[in-house]
């Protein structure tokens, strides 16, 4: 009897119209149990005052009131100056780099691709141990050694709000400068050399070339780059961990996702902080929607 | 006209056009250009094993510097790797190995059968499940921290490899890799495979999963540099410090007393060390996986 029972289960599952749910279970229970359960509780958590787990008051928008903090505003701000300045320097630098590397006449690309992707193989740690000393007040540290020759006076690079961003930006720029070259690189090869063939017959120098031809044949990359940055940009925590861990003097390099773990993880501020994250979740699919608005934009554009 | 074919006899006589100095400039220009950028991306590894030779009471005073000091280098930092804090440097040398090895079993095999379902097979639901997977992509992980800090507590799997791993069990970029790659395999082979009498799953693992090895490889090597260096969610998972990877070992190192400056250059010289020699012998796998989303849509 069992027998038959097993067989008739196992013919069940492996019937063609039972097969596919079984091939994408994990993932209906993986987004069911580490997304939305979570995001439903964030919400719930979000509009309550938190002791403990199990000793809470509902107390609902007070969360979302206590926003209004110069604490928040700041780190919004900082957030928002990192996202713009990743993106500012991490689209124009690899392109050029990535058009150098594509020109069939440069020597010793092998070279280059390596040792320009290599900083991606680094944790944020890594990469933040050398940072943060190469960047530390003593007159005698790398960056301070280089600006000297320009004749800069030695900076507290770490502890003061501008240098403290382009001290963030480096630290980011070392790290995803080669990735996105990468990405850019394959942009650039799915070209077809006809164009350039035809626009040089055309008498077209290569300036031309690259604003006409090679720019807006990029698009596509350059939207799918800039909608990860901004995903990126606006969760970033690790880099200013790295540099500050969790104590970010005077606000400093402080940004959302570094207040919201402040907030939950070292004053128990549990409602408070899902308040932060539910608001920066909005932040991010807002700038999403943006970012797709303009993707279709684009495409009816090329029709 | 007339252009077009003197440019084909030129081609295909191969008679060169005299060089302007001006085309010259241009190429050594660009050469500079890059020169420049490799050593802004090499000269950290540089300073960093220059570093990790020399005392850590150096660091904490200099900083990272220019000095060349033969006089001041030793190995002793990387002796106290290895006994320093009872060996609590190989403790989470081996958390990374297992946890990174633990993940990306994990979360290839899963993704991989999650990406070809989706490609293969026409099901209701299908879309749904797509467009899910591509909403997760754009939530970010971190502002799930805290339910999640909490769902570990409750399943009691904080402080654990699993507690590590559950997040990242079905990582949707993954699962949106193997779609894209499975749409492209030959759906002849499924009825093929029926009538030799093989069940949907003798299919998958039979026959289409070895023609998925590429997007095997490109994927495994992803996944695995993502978890040795991942970062903030084992720092909220794991709690003890004989648990911990090398990230969140080597950034507890850094205290405002600096009592263990002198392993932090050396562990961080080792643990990028691996990756940098696979890198070299596989420099095409690693940058392949990248490329799958920015080219195809």
């Amino acid at each position: 009897m069992t027998k038959t029972k097993k067989a008739s289960l196992r013919s069940f599952l492996s019937s063609p119209k039972v097969a596919p749910y079984v091939f994408v279970a994990p993932f209906i229970l993986f987004f069911l149990i580490c997304y939305v359960y979570p995001f439903l509780r964030t919400i719930e958590m979000s509009m309550q005052q938190i002791y403990g787990f199990d000793d809470v008051t509902f107390i609902g928008l007070n969360n979302y009131r206590r926003l209004n903090n110069p604490h928040f505003f700041n780190a919004l701000k900082t957030t928002t100056a990192y996202t713009f300045w990743t993106i500012l320097v991490l689209i124009p630098l690899p392109i050029i780099l990535a058009v150098f590397l594509n020109n069939p006449a440069t020597r010793g690309k092998g070279f280059f691709k390596g040792a320009l992707f290599m900083p991606a193989l680094t944790s944020v740690i890594v990469a933040g141990i050398f940072f943060r000393y190469a960047f530390g007040e003593q007159a005698t540290t790398l960056v301070n050694a280089i600006t000297g020759v320009f004749g800069i006076a030695p900076r507290v690079w770490l502890q003061e709000r501008g240098p403290a961003m382009f001290a963030l930006v480096v630290l980011c720029t070392w790290r995803w400068l080669g990735v996105n070259i990468v990405y850019f690189l394959s942009g650039l090869q799915a070209i077809p050399r006809e164009l350039y063939e035809a626009a040089a017959i055309d008498g077209a120098n290569a300036w031309n070339c690259f604003l006409r031809i090679t720019l807006p044949s990029l698009k596509p990359v350059i939207i799918y780059v800039i909608t990860i940055s901004i995903h990126g940009g606006y969760s970033m925590f690790a880099e200013s961990f790295a540099y500050w861990q969790t104590h970010t003097p005077g606000d400093i390099g402080m940004t959302i996702v570094s207040y919201l773990y402040q907030m939950g993880f070292n004053d128990f501020d549990m409602g408070f902080a899902s308040a932060i994250g539910v608001t920066l979740l909005f932040i991010v699919m807002l700038l999403n929607l943006v970012q797709l608005t303009i993707m279709g934009f684009f495409k009816k554009e090329a029709n | 006209m007339g252009h077009q074919l003197k440019d084909q006899f030129k081609s295909e006589y191969g008679v060169k056009e005299k060089k302007r100095p001006r085309e010259r400039w241009a190429k050594i220009a660009i050469f500079l250009v890059l020169v420049i950028f490799s050593l802004f991306a090499l000269i950290p590894f540089y300073f960093m094993l220059v570093s990790s030779f020399k005392p850590g009471s150096e660091l904490i005073r200099y900083g990272i510097n220019l000095k060349w000091q033969p006089e001041i280098m030793t190995l002793k930092n990387y002796y106290l790797l290895f006994t320093g804090k009872e060996g609590i440097y190989l403790h989470w040398y081996k958390n990374s190995v297992l946890i990174t090895c633990f993940q990306t079993f994990v979360a290839v095999f899963l993704s991989a059968i999650v990406g070809y379902g989706l490609a293969v097979y026409r099901f209701r639901g299908r879309n749904l499940i797509f467009i899910a997977v591509l909403v997760v992509m754009m939530v970010p992980i971190e502002i799930l921290m805290l339910p999640l800090y909490e769902l570990i507590i409750r399943l009691r799997i904080i402080d654990t490899y699993t507690g590590v791993i559950l997040p990242f069990a079905v990582p949707p970029f993954a699962v949106f890799f193997f779609r894209q790659f499975a749409l492209g395999l030959p759906r002849d082979l499924l009825d093929a495979g029926r009538i030799d009498g093989c069940s949907e799953y003798g299919i998958y693992f039979r026959i289409m999963m070895p023609l998925m090895k590429p997007a095997f490889g490109a994927i495994i090597i992803l996944q695995a540099m993502f978890s040795w260096n991942s970062l903030v969610w084992p720092l909220i998972a794991l709690r003890s410090n004989e648990r911990m990877t090398l990230p969140i070992g080597l950034s507890s190192l850094i205290t405002p007393y600096g009592h263990n400056y002198d392993m932090l250059m050396a562990g961080a010289v080792l643990s990028v060390l691996p990756i940098i020699i696979i890198f070299i012998f596989n420099q095409k796998a690693f940058i392949s996986g990248l490329t799958i989303g920015a080219v195809k849509e």
